[in-house]
């Protein structure tokens, strides 16, 4: 075999699309529109690597994670895993594959059944796949250890751990079918900022180790920032920038990306009161029925601001794609222009 | 009080001056009975606010930061027990009768909530909820009271405040819920606000937002502020003053600058370390081991003991007090404080906290699969 000059992605996604539909009151429940939660998104994620999708609440990034994984089903498109379309496969076979996709949630008081002790819990994803005969115990105790839990606190309860240990004990269950790809699902936003390095750090190192590839659904760009390799941002349900890292924080191109790093407030007195900023108007419009043309129009300070009646014309009508115009990395954005903001 | 004097609590109002002194809270405890014995969730917090200043309160879930500020706006449950003075102008406010409370609470000392949804009532308009705010302290026609509701929801900058007057809180987006809070909050021209984790529950963007109005809000009303929020990033942007929290007790306090730039409390090190930056490419973070102390039945010496890289035997006898450090305004409660001169977070606290034999392990077991 001939080893291609680019390893090809581990999961691909295609143009995935999830509508969710919006029903009339009473009896007949006619369908009168759909919530547009992710509209064409297209992702790749590299063997070892890290992918953040970042974005606000509902603009379509936890879906996005959920549609990947079939934990919902799309609507359209595509998600290829090794070379398999996961969006055609029936249960049986969804199932087999899980072993090697797992997730990670966010609340970790939600997402740990608060009847079963702490081993039972690890070891539920062996006895799934029948994996815990011969030696499940064993590999629970070493799970424990490998996310820095005590193995002699394996007959607690989720309720007698702090949220950074049940976060913990979240990750040694999606990590005991040795999966391959783990999707993050703001796995650290619970967490008080002491507890939540810890947890990024295991993170990193179990990445380093494994060669695990995630995809790290956040809020935070802190965070993105210091975990990921490339970025991906989300706005109503599109990728509105997506590029490498460094890139993206030298120097931002789509207003949206703008606009969300220079909202969030440095820790350094000094750099934060000295800061350029950029700020967006209103809040998000209903996915229900997006705006014309670009989604983030209606909030765009570039927009309001420093176009003519006719450049505007273009945002109205035509919709940008997610293409490269000349910064590196591709910007849905008519008007895309770097910008120096750190 | 002597305020040209050596001033522990270094209260100044930011163009270096000092501000008529509004608010002094002096060694205010709070404890609560329960089944397992008191919980001292505020274990003597003592500090003070001039007018036209910002305090930044900042600590982790169960600090006492919150617990602190309902302290002070009398609003804790009956069961609680609260021991200490909190003195708005001359009058103190612990142990006042609710009569005395009630004219002082939304009048002088207003607070702002972190859930708009909860602390606006879901079945009045926002403009009857404004109004009733003016309306409470003021002897004014309802309609007056509702011009000053428009005037207001003008300052926390929401479009076409008239419009908005009629709509129900639940007709709003949180960013706008909020706003309708801090409109609440400043509708008497108040001389303290109390804004408690304000933008927590908000997207970024939104949370910019909120910050403008409340900045606009404060030069409106001239009013003093107590910031409380667990993002150092907040703080770093507006408190001219910082105080960290942590079981209970202020560990650090001093300007911005001194505890950003120079913490003397192994704890503040420690956050500073354990954040991931914005504004550098990823290196290593440096979290703090252990998780925070129960609050019942607290042994003797500092609570942080158990997490801190510098703990002696001393440590667990005595809880150092807070000590001027790097200059009389900043203070740190540590017995070690001087070690932190010039010392990064990373050598103070080790990056790795993963087991690292047993990492290695499951690698292998890994590398060479059962099945």
């Amino acid at each position: 075999m001939n080893a291609p000059a680019v390893a090809p992605p581990v999961l691909s996604v295609r143009n995935l699309v999830k509508h969710f539909p919006v029903r009339s009151k009473g009896l007949i429940r006619r369908d009168v529109g759909a919530v547009h939660a992710v509209c064409g998104v297209s992702l790749e994620l590299a063997e070892g690597e890290t992918l953040g999708l970042v974005g606000e609440s509902g603009c379509g990034k936890s879906t996005t994670a959920r549609v990947v994984l079939q934990l919902l089903p799309a609507t359209s498109g595509s998600v290829y895993y090794r070379g398999r379309d996961l969006t055609t496969l029936g249960t049986r076979q969804m199932r087999a594959l899980r072993r090697e996709l797992q997730i990670v949630f966010q609340d970790p008081y939600a997402s740990l059944d608060p009847r079963l002790p702490v081993n039972e819990i690890i070891a539920e994803p062996l006895r799934i796949h029948g994996r815990y005969n011969g030696g499940g115990r064993e590999q629970v105790r070493d799970l424990m250890r490998t996310v820095g839990l005590k193995p002699e606190h394996g007959n607690r309860f989720p309720h007698e751990f702090s949220g950074g240990q049940r976060q913990r004990i979240g990750v040694a269950r999606a990590l005991a079918l040795r999966p391959k790809v783990l999707v993050l699902d703001e796995p650290v936003s619970a967490l008080d900022v002491s507890i939540q390095a810890g947890v990024l750090n295991l993170l990193g190192e179990l990445q380093a180790e494994l060669g695990l590839s995630y995809l790290f659904v956040s809020h935070d760009l802190s965070v993105v920032r210091h975990i990921a390799d490339r970025i991906a941002v989300m706005y109503l349900g599109k990728i509105v920038e997506t590029g490498p890292v460094d890139q993206l924080f030298s120097g931002p191109a789509h207003p949206y990306t703008q606009a969300l790093i220079s909202a969030i407030p440095l820790p350094d007195p000094r750099k934060e009161r000295a800061r350029e900023r950029i700020t967006v108007v209103g809040d998000v419009p209903s996915p229900v029925s997006p705006p014309s043309g670009c989604r983030f129009r209606t909030r765009c300070p570039t927009f309001a601001g420093e176009l003519s009646e006719a450049e505007r014309d273009r945002c109205i009508n035509a919709e940008p794609e997610l293409v490269d115009r000349g910064q590196g990395h591709p910007v849905a954005c008519h008007y895309a222009r770097q910008r120096s903001l750190l | 009080m002597n305020p040209g004097g050596e001033d522990p609590l270094g209260a100044v109002s930011p163009d270096g001056g000092a501000g008529e002194l509004v608010l002094e809270v002096a060694d205010l405890t709070v404890g609560f009975p329960t089944d397992d014995g008191l919980v001292q969730a505020v274990r003597g917090v003592s500090y003070r606010l001039r007018r036209g200043e910002v305090l930044g309160i900042v600590g982790e879930s169960g600090s006492g930061k919150s617990v602190t500020s309902l302290a002070v706006m009398g609003l804790l449950p009956k069961n609680a027990r609260v021991t200490g003075s909190v003195r708005f102008r001359d009058q103190e406010l612990i142990g006042a009768r609710d009569e005395a409370l009630t004219k002082i609470r939304g009048r002088h000392v207003s607070m702002i909530f972190q859930d708009p949804m909860t602390s606006l009532n879901p079945v009045y308009s926002v403009g009857f909820q404004i109004a009733e705010a003016v309306r409470a302290h003021h002897d004014v026609s309802k309609e007056a009271a509702l011009d000053r509701a428009v005037e207001l929801l003008e300052i926390v900058r929401i479009p076409n405040p008239r419009e908005r007057l009629p709509n129900y809180p639940h007709e709003l987006s949180g960013g706008m819920r909020q706003r309708v809070v801090i409109a609440i909050a400043i509708a008497n021209d108040p001389d303290v606000i109390i804004a408690d984790e304000p933008t927590t529950a908000l997207d970024v963007t939104v949370q910019a937002q909120i910050m403008v109005a409340l900045d606009s809000a404060k030069e409106e009303t001239g009013a003093a502020m107590v910031l409380i929020t667990h993002d150092l990033g907040v703080i770093a942007g507006q408190a001219d003053r910082v105080m960290v929290m942590y079981a209970g007790k202020l560990v650090e306090s001093g300007t911005a600058e001194d505890v950003f730039y120079t913490p003397r409390m192994p704890y503040t090190l420690g956050l500073l370390g354990s954040l991931p930056r914005l504004d550098r490419t990823a290196e290593r973070l440096t979290p703090i081991p252990g998780a925070p102390p129960s609050l019942v039945n607290m042994p003797p010496g500092c609570p942080f003991t158990p997490r801190c890289p510098l703990a002696q035997p001393v440590c667990d006898e005595t809880e150092p007090p807070l000590e001027p450090t790097t200059g009389p305004g900043h203070t740190a409660a540590c017995h070690f404080s001087d070690r932190l001169v010039d010392t990064r977070p990373d050598e103070l606290y080790a990056w790795s906290v993963t087991d690292t034999t047993a990492l290695a392990e499951f690698v292998a077991e890994t590398e060479e699969p059962s099945s």
